[in-house]
Formats: structure tokens, sequence, C-alpha cells
């Protein structure tokens, strides 16, 4: 039963982003939104994190989070897919349930 | 068609530096009275909520700790608790209330609540839920 | 489907109200209906009608009043932890003998079971929080 995980702090704040990694089973997709969208650039301490989890995971990020930080798509990792609110809906359907990673 | 849902309640936070672990009890404990299927998961700082031997009396806060007692009177007895987060935090299932149910399927035996599992395990128990309350 | 959506911040201190008014937004206009919004812990700030935002910054109170009466969607605030943050009605002004109420227009004060039957009438459930 794929779950749609929720990341809303960055990785560097919180240990949500780790914690959910560990205990995601495989095929889960995980959205990063909000200060949780630092997940998802490369280059940082925790990408590799990142990298390694997505053999197993889908990686989402929320455009509009993205945006209001700054952060260019070009500094994203390879693989992970920038989302509109109307798609983060989309995956929550898709998914058997949802669970926030407060 | 049964009502019944797998409802999945995960503390995660730390007791009293947030009211999240109080209140969230609050629900699981009105969960109760809707008859589901009640999971709850104690995980990273989570595992703090049930420790032994909270003393607030020089903080003026509430000591709820034993309210956590009462789980088992209200059938909630499927408590998880990650052996990952408590090695973390150098604790083990003896730093841990004491959280018992007494099962009517077994003559009213006491039984143990509390469950230590893996993060694989836990991992399997969060995947099996219906809906998941996060605080 | 139908979702359900727990809040568990004020507005403005934390994005979750925002994050969450442009969820359910999003939910609507993709044809979906929302069964109720719950605010829960500080979440019950976003229901008093007091506040007075800058005017070149959203009014999120009101942006959830108008969705509200718009798409007639539920917004319930605890009652426990409406009375720990003082966010009041009517009815508790009365039986807690304050001497105003504050509610914004479109929320109503219920318990905790109004989040479990929530939980098990959604298809979905789907929480904003810290």
């Amino acid at each position: 039963m794929p779950m749609l995980h929720t990341i809303n702090k960055s990785p560097f704040e919180r240990g949500a982003l780790e914690s959910c990694i560990r205990l995601a089973t495989k095929g889960s997709s995980v959205i990063l939104i909000e200060d949780g969208v630092y997940g998802a650039t490369k280059g940082t301490n925790a990408s590799s994190m990142v990298e390694n989890a997505m053999k197993d995971l889908s990686f989402f990020v929320l455009g509009s989070d993205l945006k209001a930080r700054g952060v260019d798509e070009s500094r994203l990792i390879d693989g992970v897919t920038v989302v509109d609110y109307s798609g983060f809906v989309k995956l929550s359907v898709e998914n058997d349930k949802v669970q926030s990673w407060l | 068609m049964s009502d019944t849902k797998k409802f999945l309640f995960v503390n995660r936070k730390a007791p009293y530096g947030t009211i999240y672990a109080w209140e969230s009890l609050e629900v699981i404990l009105i969960s109760a009275a809707f008859e589901q299927d009640v999971s709850l998961i104690f995980c990273d700082d989570g595992v703090y909520q049930i420790a032994k031997g909270q003393d607030t009396s020089e903080l003026g806060i509430k000591n709820f700790s034993p309210t956590y007692n009462a789980l088992g009177d209200y059938d909630i007895n499927k408590i998880y608790v990650e052996k990952e987060s408590l090695d973390a935090r150098g604790l083990t299932v003896d730093d841990l209330l004491k959280l018992t149910y007494e099962d009517e399927d077994d003559d009213w035996a006491e039984k143990d609540s509390i469950h230590v599992v893996s993060s694989a395990e836990l991992a399997e128990i969060m995947d099996q839920q219906d809906v998941v309350l996060s605080f | 489907m139908k979702f359900g959506i727990q809040i568990n911040e004020g507005p403005y201190t934390h994005e979750a109200s925002t994050t969450a008014l442009n969820f359910v937004s999003a939910a609507i206009e993709a044809g979906h209906e929302i069964f109720r919004v719950f605010f829960y812990h500080d979440g019950v700030n976003n229901g008093t009608r007091y506040t007075t935002p800058p005017q070149d910054d959203r009014n999120i109170v009101d942006a959830w009043s108008d969705l509200a009466q718009k798409h007639d969607i539920d917004l319930v605030v605890c009652v426990a932890a409406a009375q720990r943050r003082g966010i009041v009605d009517e009815g508790e002004q009365e039986r807690n003998g304050k001497d105003g109420n504050n509610i914004a227009p479109g929320f109503r004060i219920s318990g905790l079971g109004q989040l479990i039957e929530a939980g098990i009438q959604s298809d979905r459930l789907v929480v904003f929080g810290d």
C-alpha cells in the first residue's frame, strides 16, 4: 500500500527527512514542501541521503515553495520531479494514504 | 461495510518542550470511543514521551505521563516503539513506562502493550494503516 | 475523493495554514470534496476574527472564511485547544464566563471526535503542521 510522505522542514534543521527515508517502504513517494524543499537540492550534506533513497522512493518537490525561496530548478537533484499544488493533490489521491513528518 | 479503519498515531516529539505529546494523547483517548483499530508509534524523540520517572513539580506543568497507563483500559494496546530510536538515545525498554492491558481473549491475562520493533518492522506496520495522524 | 484536513499551527508563524489553503483550493478545483478542516493545537488561532494583517499581505482568516462560505466547507476548531488558547464563540463565552467572543465567520467550535470522524469518513486525511 504505497504511502505519500510529506516533509516540510529542511534536513539541516530537523531529522524528519532522515527518519522518513529510514521508515518509508519501497514504492512510496515523498513530497518536499515548505522548508523541506531544500532537501531536494544537490551538492549539500543531505544530497547523497536523498540520492540513495531514490532507488526505492519517488521524490517530488512543490514548485511554489522552491520559487518562493529562490531555488532554481537547475539546483535540484536529478530525478526529483517538480509538481504544483494540483500535482500534490494528485499524489495524495494516487497513494493510499498520506503521512506528514512534522 | 465496516466503518472500522486502522488509525495510526505517530509520536516523534519530546514531551513538555511543546504541547504536541499531550494534545496527541487527548486525541488518542477520544479515538477509543470510536472503536477503531488504533496503533501508536513512538519513534525519534517521541520515545521520550513514555519514559518513566517524569516529575514536573518544579516546572508547574501538568505531568501527563500517568495518563498513558489508562490506554490499556481503553483497548489501546498496540504501542510500537522503534528500537533504533531507543538505541540512538541510550535507552532500553526498561527506561519506559510499563504499559499493559488485560487480554479478554486470554482469561484477562495482563500483557505488555509496548512492542519494541526494528525500523523495518515499523515500516511494515506503518504501511498497513488506513489513516495516519501526526502532531 | 473526500479529503479531511488537519491543521496544527496558527496563521503566519508557520506556513502550514497557507499550504493547507492552497492544497484545499487545488483539491476543490480538481473536483474533490472537502469533508472537514479540523484546526488543532495552535491551529485554532486561524479561527479568530480579530486579526489585522498588513494590507500588502494575505488575510489568512478571511481566506478560510471565504473558502468555507463559497464551497460550504466545515471548519472546526477543537474546543479543548480553543479553550487553552482563547478562541471563543457565543456558547463558550457563556459557558466559561468570558466578556466577549472572537470566532471568525464560517468556523465552529467542537470536540476532538470531529477529527476522528474526519479520519473515518474521508478517503484521505492530510495533516499540515510544524
